[in-house]
């Protein structure tokens, strides 16, 4: 007599191959839990923005900061700078690492960040396809923009822009903003285009659709040598091309960040200035690309190597005169002591060729 | 070469090569995955009980609750669970967000409606003459319902697997709520989300065949265990 009614219920074989795939699953989740586990490291949450992270400098950084830092274990939140530098205002990250000064004063501030520190510079650049319909090559970047739009109207150019609110967006809207267009209106016009994303998709996005867009070097030399894109550099060099990196601890007075890891902020805020960390950026890529992806900022004030450079960044990013203004400081011992007094404009006797031009020559070239 | 056949040879070479992080991701995946299934079990199971054998009022309604939630996306999920686990947000002292906790948290909660409408309607189609035969023998409420569940097990491990796989399988819970942080956060849906971004299609595809190969095999190895009844 089978006391089984409906012949659905389990036997005993099937019943231990079962208990064989759970203590499977458990085992492997028990390993998983241990080895993610990393018990007595303390985290320190970087947010930080698309085109440091997509190039793997980040990767890198907390190989060599983690092996200096060994109670630190530090984990990078990958978004454009609008959204990295709100998620350090809820509390979610103890520090940012990004690119917009307009919006790093704002974070200043509003009360939710010390200690500002700018670490590296690149430039941005204007790509697009190696025919180069709208014929921008070569022009200033307010000329080019200007052309684009002119061939966007006559339906022989798109512009692909990042539409993400990151620190590359934001540049590319003082640009539109720099010859009297709206960047909200443009939005509207067909040639137009919003990727919506990080700097890697809306290049591709911008080479599906044989468009122009804004993007920094490095993210440009990464999708090249990758042969992700082949869309070529047409607009180059030049200060409001700028691109400026600063690091900014959360600031533990702050009622949403009383649980942010401030001693670990201003070790790496101390590690990035150090001559350890503009090494860092001095030499990443260099291998792949012939140039470092990010030039390191310290290096260049003390070498004082181009004093018209150096003018550049503190007209664009610094506050006040200064990296950070003194109300935004605390706890910063000894960070600001290598201050600089502002470098002697020199002017050069004759024209020298930029620096950033040959610097900024084609990797294949 | 095409991009799919790189992506086979790599996807082979990186699982016969024992690339460690890959291994990590993979076990991570399976590890918040599994105990996200297996957490949304214990109350899930028990509510399909309440909501197949008991009549109360609402119950309709309730049903169709969960059947509907079933679908619910996890993008919007996720940014719920990213409001309240935020540090500024109501369980923010936990210091959840962009741990492997959160996302278990949200997978528990996505799969429950799964479990619970899949799970009640196998154990309404047990024949009713099981809980009166069992009321006869003189079991208890918790008795019967444990007799009818033994008899409806396999539509409720059918349940749960379904559950495993769609936790294992989704990509807005685990980015919304993990951060996709490198040997923390990283699964294999984030980690395929990530590599294609940056254009490395070859490893995404790479990735995409292990996260294929686990779901399969899972799926597959369960239904061999599955005798044809006789």
């Amino acid at each position: 007599m089978t006391r089984r009614i409906s012949g659905s219920a389990i036997t005993k074989i099937e019943a231990s191959v079962l208990i064989v795939i759970i203590v499977g699953v458990a085992a492997v989740a028990t390993y998983a839990y241990v080895t993610f586990q990393s018990p007595g490291r303390e985290r320190l949450i970087v947010s930080t923005t698309t085109s440091l992270y997509e190039t793997g400098f980040l990767d890198e950084l907390k190989v060599k900061f983690e092996a200096k830092y060994t109670n630190l274990n530090v984990s990078f939140i990958s978004q454009g700078t609008g959204l990295a530098i709100q998620t350090a205002m809820r509390g979610d990250a103890d520090m940012i690492l990004v690119h917009d000064p307009a919006r790093e004063v704002q974070f200043l501030q509003g009360g939710y960040g010390v200690n500002r520190k700018i670490v590296a510079y690149n430039f941005f650049i204007i790509v697009g396809p190696s025919d180069d319909p709208a014929g921008i090559a070569g022009k200033s970047p307010a000329e080019a923009l200007s052309t684009i739009k002119f061939a966007g109207l006559n339906g022989t150019a798109v512009w692909v822009s990042r539409g993400d609110d990151s620190g590359t967006h934001s540049k590319e809207k003082s640009l539109w903003k720099s010859i009297g267009l709206d960047p909200t209106n443009l939005r509207a016009e067909p040639w137009y285009l919003e990727a919506g994303s990080g700097m890697t998709a809306t290049l591709k996005l911008a080479n599906e659709k044989r468009g122009y867009t804004l993007t920094d070097i490095g993210s440009y030399l990464l999708n090249f040598n990758n042969q992700n894109i082949d869309l070529v550099k047409l607009v180059e060099s030049g200060k409001s091309m700028l691109n400026v990196y600063s690091v900014i601890a959360g600031d533990p007075r702050n009622a949403n960040l009383t649980k942010a890891n401030f001693e670990g902020s201003m070790l790496l805020i101390r590690y990035l200035v150090s001559n350890e960390g503009q090494d860092l950026f001095a030499n990443f890529g260099v291998k792949d690309y012939g140039q470092p992806l990010f030039k390191p900022y310290l290096e260049l004030v003390e070498s004082n190597s181009d004093p018209e450079l150096i003018q550049w960044i503190r007209d664009l990013a610094f506050i006040d005169g200064s990296e950070c203004p003194d109300q935004d400081r605390y706890n910063a011992a000894g960070l600001y002591s290598m201050e600089l007094t502002p470098p002697v404009l020199a002017v050069a006797p004759f024209a020298v060729p930029r620096e950033i031009e040959s610097w900024i020559l084609s990797p294949k070239a | 070469m095409d991009p799919i056949t790189e992506g086979v040879i790599r996807a082979v070479g990186l699982i016969l090569s024992g690339d460690p992080e890959v291994y990590r991701i993979a076990s991570l995946s399976l590890y918040t995955a599994g105990t996200g299934t297996i957490l949304s079990c214990t109350w899930s199971i028990p509510i399909s009980a309440v909501l197949a054998l008991r009549n109360f009022h609402g119950k309709r309604v309730l049903k169709g609750l969960f059947n509907a939630a079933i679908g619910i996306p996890t993008v919007a999920l996720g940014l719920y669970l990213y409001l309240v686990l935020s540090r500024s947000g109501p369980l923010g002292s936990f210091q959840f967000l962009y741990t492997p906790n959160a996302i278990i948290i949200g997978q528990s909660i996505l799969v429950s409606p799964i479990v619970v409408s899949f799970s009640a309607s196998a154990l309404e189609s047990v024949d009713p003459e099981l809980r009166d035969l069992a009321r006869t023998l003189g079991a208890s409420d918790l008795q019967t319902y444990g007799a009818i569940i033994k008899e409806a097990s396999w539509g409720v491990i059918l349940a749960v697997m379904a559950a495993f796989n769609r936790a294992f399988g989704e990509l807005g819970i685990a980015m919304m709520l993990g951060g996709n942080i490198r040997y923390v956060t990283r699964l294999l849906t984030t980690a395929i989300a990530l590599e294609t971004a940056r254009g490395e299609i070859a490893l995404s595809i790479a990735l995409s065949f292990i996260l294929l190969a686990i779901t399969i095999s899972v799926s597959v190895a369960v239904n061999l265990a599955r005798k044809p009844t006789s």
